[in-house]
């Protein structure tokens, strides 16, 4: 028998998890289609993890918007939901007298936008605040209700609350057609058809293409390259605030940034590709380099632990492309501050399927809490009752982040369960530390074998293909 | 309340503890967090330990049990599979493991946790981010204790004697080793090793070369690799593509020491160790340090009679024996890297005292010179002498009554 759903979600990045997690809290049918084998696989997890306070984006647009009620639907969310969140403030430098106009502007901007709080402060004031930062600097706009968060945890977190109210999610399926038949869309994915009333096209770099499918052309996705550095815990109280350079047309430019691990976070570059390519050039890092310095002159990147990339969705068009179009609803062109906005993008497509005839019955035993028992956030007492109850979480399997076989265990069970070792990662932070995996590696890779029952050889590192080890020596005996 | 607490049951560890006892200390604890005592001596299958110490060519897991055979004899408790979580300034330390989250008081503690490896983050190599990346000890891990092969066409990146030892262990269990990078003009690693694991087994090696990409966007694909100049820097045109689905890192060692640092613990920053006296005794008495968590080592032999050190000093300690602070402290001289001791305690027991220090080049024939607040002292003459191998002098102790500065400078002599 062929299901009709109400909802087909096609992406399972920031803006699909909201969105699912949204949709579950009412009657409806959902299905979530990833193409790759977990979710948050694409912008979502390799970005500035910045919560922003949005003061960018020109008033009146569904960025602006977004952008400020996402902010203050991230604090709650985060809270509710166990997922790391610090509402620590941004500051964004100035360092000419022409800057310090830009500053001036985003300060009204963000007025009118309302962003609460915000404050231009003179370079004494700044440098009060922020001791590292470059004397160059002639004032700064400060807007205390920018945050940090775990950008990853946060898309699970979302998924899985989605997962647990009943949404169905499909991994490894990647949307080759989408056809408009008189009972809804017909989208074919990973080999099967699913017949659904609304399609939301949350596919990231992949939302033209999807869009496409269903509709005629209307828009590009180009997408972006960005690089960053992780700096060492060592580093991560080197600045206590957002740091960002004043904007240009290329983007927000470089910050640096605690992260909510205690790292310090330094970049993006922005840089367009053919597509979604993460390779960090050598070029990448030396421009990162020299921006990051201009605001903190004394950033030690001999302490780094990890490079990466990430790809932005841009397009062709200045906002957000949000909209709907017969029950075909695009997410589309969510580059920053997109993070942010997720949860006031879930939102708003709530409302867009509501005016197109879709009726929205709240669920009446809608789970909206997720526990997320961190062992190295407890205190000894806590600790000790923890390990009483279940001695998993007395074995410590990663030691740069104080990670326990208990917590990897409890990710492995959760309603999205891991099945590669950055799977883990993303959930219980094993392998996100220092030494990045050398030790946990093998540990975890022991622990999803055995407790997936799956050969040790077939485990993942990350996407499909990026198998780990290749036989078993013990194999070639018989 | 425990009289000495040893903090990692690896060599270090082990030959602490031993120590301790036979200095006349009974009730002593080794915290592991491996399943089994060892440490990173039960993944080296290979021979080459003990010439030193025992006068005999072992393998790891052998030296181990000869360490661990002799604890059997002693009442020393071990608890394994259990992780120090925390040490505080008065020593109580704080420990998780299956069997419960315990506090312990020590009378005296010894930090032996060893070291880890630099990754790849560590010295930003760019390229995509596929799997088949790996530092060379979890290479080994997986081959020596798990019996997984982590690839089957390798290039190794840095010429540390890890890095050596796995290109031979990958090449005998039927892997392809297409080369060894090294960004130096020069091997870090032994001597034996790169005839014993290169030569033998036709392996280039790259002098002067680092990988400058990683391709790849699953599994690693391939790696570049440039000749470097004299600044380390990759020179345009002299790239070579190397097609292979796993890079493994040689590329130095870290001494491990949060747990020394959350106790507030002197640093050194050229060591990344502990600041340690003549008795490996760090910045809180009745605390010590030995092993690669002071300074990384060449030899295991090196490691143990270091530790034995820490270790009877630990029960010299809990015996009542103090220390007057306000000695000397040892410099860095020309050429040299670092010192271990940093410092001297006020009033030196020993008669003498053995300094270990690395310097920064390739000497040829040389002379380190040691000077005492300006004056010579000693000094010692070596035909060869390179970064990748520890030095060590012997000084004597009456010659430095008084003294504030102690400095060792090495230099080439024609």
């Amino acid at each position: 028998m062929e299901i009709m759903f109400d909802a087909a979600i096609i992406g399972c990045g920031i803006s699909g998890a909201a969105i699912a997690r949204e949709l579950s809290k009412y009657d409806l049918t959902t299905v979530i289609i990833e193409k790759e084998n977990d979710v948050a696989m694409g912008a979502t997890r390799a970005n500035s993890a910045i919560v922003h306070a949005g003061y960018d984006a020109p008033p009146g647009t569904l960025m602006a918007k977004l952008n400020v009620r996402g902010n203050e639907l991230t604090k709650e969310l985060c809270a509710r939901l166990s997922v790391p969140y610090k509402n620590i403030g941004s500051l964004l430098l100035a360092f000419s007298d022409e800057e310090a106009v830009t500053v001036q502007k985003l300060y009204e901007r963000g007025l009118k936008n309302g962003v609460p709080d915000m404050r231009i402060l003179t370079f004494e004031e700044t440098k009060a605040l922020e001791p590292n930062i470059s004397d160059e600097v002639k004032a700064a706009l400060y807007a205390p209700s920018a945050g940090i968060v775990n950008p990853w945890e946060f898309a699970v977190a979302l998924a899985e609350t989605a997962v647990q109210n009943g949404a169905k999610l499909m991994l490894g399926s990647e949307v080759t057609a989408i056809e408009r038949g008189a009972d809804g869309f017909h989208i074919t994915a990973g080999g099967e058809t699913l017949k659904a009333k609304y399609v939301i096209n949350a596919a990231g770099v992949n939302a033209g293409k999807l869009h496409d499918m269903a509709l005629p052309h209307a828009f590009d996705i180009t997408p972006n390259k960005g690089a960053y550095f992780v700096l060492d815990k060592s580093e991560g109280e080197l600045v206590k605030h957002v740091i960002f350079q004043c904007p240009s047309k290329a983007g927000k430019g470089v910050l640096v940034s605690p992260t909510v691990h205690g790292n310090l976070i330094i970049g993006p570059n922005a840089l367009d590709v053919k597509s979604d390519e993460t390779e960090v050039l050598e070029s990448d890092l030396s421009d990162v380099r020299k921006a990051a310095v201009r605001s903190i002159p004394s950033v030690d990147f001999r302490q780094n632990i990890r490079c990466f990339a990430g790809v932005r969705p841009n397009s062709t068009v200045e906002d957000f492309i949000i909209g709907a179009h017969d029950g075909f609803i695009d997410v589309a062109g969510i580059r920053s501050p997109g993070l942010t906005a997720a949860p006031g993008i879930a939102e708003y497509v709530a409302v867009l399927m509501r005016e197109n005839g879709a009726k929205l019955t709240p669920r009446s035993n809608f789970i909206d809490r997720r526990e997320h028992v961190r062992f190295k956030d407890l205190t000894h007492e806590q600790r000790a009752a923890l390990v009483k109850e279940n001695p998993l979480y007395g074995r410590v399997i990663c030691r740069c982040e104080t990670v326990t076989e208990g917590e990897i265990v409890n990710a492995i069970r959760s309603p999205i369960p891991p099945r590669t070792i950055d799977g883990v990662k993303r959930r219980c932070e094993a392998g996100l530390g220092r030494c990045q995996g050398g030790f946990c590696g093998p540990r975890v890779l022991e622990i999803l074998s055995r407790e997936l029952h799956v050969p040790r050889e077939s485990i993942q590192q990350d996407k499909n293909g990026s198998y780990i080890v290749t036989i078993h020596l013990n194999s070639l005996k018989s | 309340m425990v009289d000495l607490a040893v903090i990692g049951g690896g060599p270090a560890g082990l030959a602490a503890a031993h120590a301790a006892y036979q200095s006349g200390l009974r009730d002593i604890v080794i915290l592991e967090r491996d399943r089994e005592l060892g440490g990173i001596l039960n993944q080296c299958i290979h021979n080459g330990f003990g010439l030193h110490r025992f006068k005999q060519e072992l393998t790891g897991p052998e030296y181990a049990g000869r360490y661990i055979n002799m604890l059997n004899d002693t009442n020393v408790e071990t608890r394994l599979d259990t992780m120090v979580i925390e040490i505080t300034p008065d020593k109580r330390i704080y420990t998780a493991s299956p069997n419960g989250y315990e506090m312990i008081e020590a009378k005296s503690i010894v930090l032996a946790m060893g070291c880890r490896e630099r990754t790849r983050g560590a010295i930003a190599i760019p390229g995509s981010r596929p799997s088949g990346v790996l530092t060379a000890g979890a290479a080994q891990r997986y081959l020596n204790m798990e019996g997984l092969m982590p690839g089957s066409r390798a290039v190794i990146l840095g010429s540390g004697d890890i890095g050596l030892i796995m290109a031979r262990r990958m090449t005998l269990e039927g892997a392809e080793v297409l080369a060894c990078v090294e960004l130096m003009p020069y091997s870090s690693g032994l001597n034996r090793n790169i005839v014993q694991c290169l030569e033998d087994y036709n392996i280039p090696l790259y002098l002067s070369h680092t990988v400058t990409d990683i391709r790849g966007g699953r599994r690693l694909e391939g790696v570049t690799v440039a000749k470097v100049d004299e600044n380390r820097r990759p020179i345009p045109g002299t790239e070579i593509n190397f097609d292979c689905d796993t890079l493994l890192l040689s590329v130095g060692l870290i001494p491990e020491n949060e747990l020394t640092r959350g106790a507030g613990i002197d640093m050194d920053l050229r060591t990344s160790g502990a600041v340690v006296f003549e008795n490996m005794e760090t910045s809180i008495p009745g605390v010590f340090a030995c092993g690669n968590a002071v300074h990384v080592h060449d030899l295991v032999d090196f490691v143990s009679e270091e530790s034995a050190k820490a270790g009877g000093a630990a029960a010299a300690y809990v015996g009542g024996c103090t220390h007057e602070s306000g000695g000397a402290r040892l410099k860095n001289g020309a050429n040299v890297t670092y010192t271990v001791p940093q410092r001297l305690h006020g009033h030196v027991t020993n008669k003498e005292i053995g300094v270990f220090f690395r310097v920064n080049r390739v000497f040829k024939k040389s002379k380190i010179t040691v000077t005492a607040d300006g004056a010579e002292i000693a000094s010692f003459n070596r035909r060869y002498m390179m970064p990748g191998e520890m030095q060590h002098v012997t000084l004597k102790a009456d010659k430095l009554a008084g003294v504030s500065d102690i400095t060792i400078a090495a230099e080439e002599i024609a």
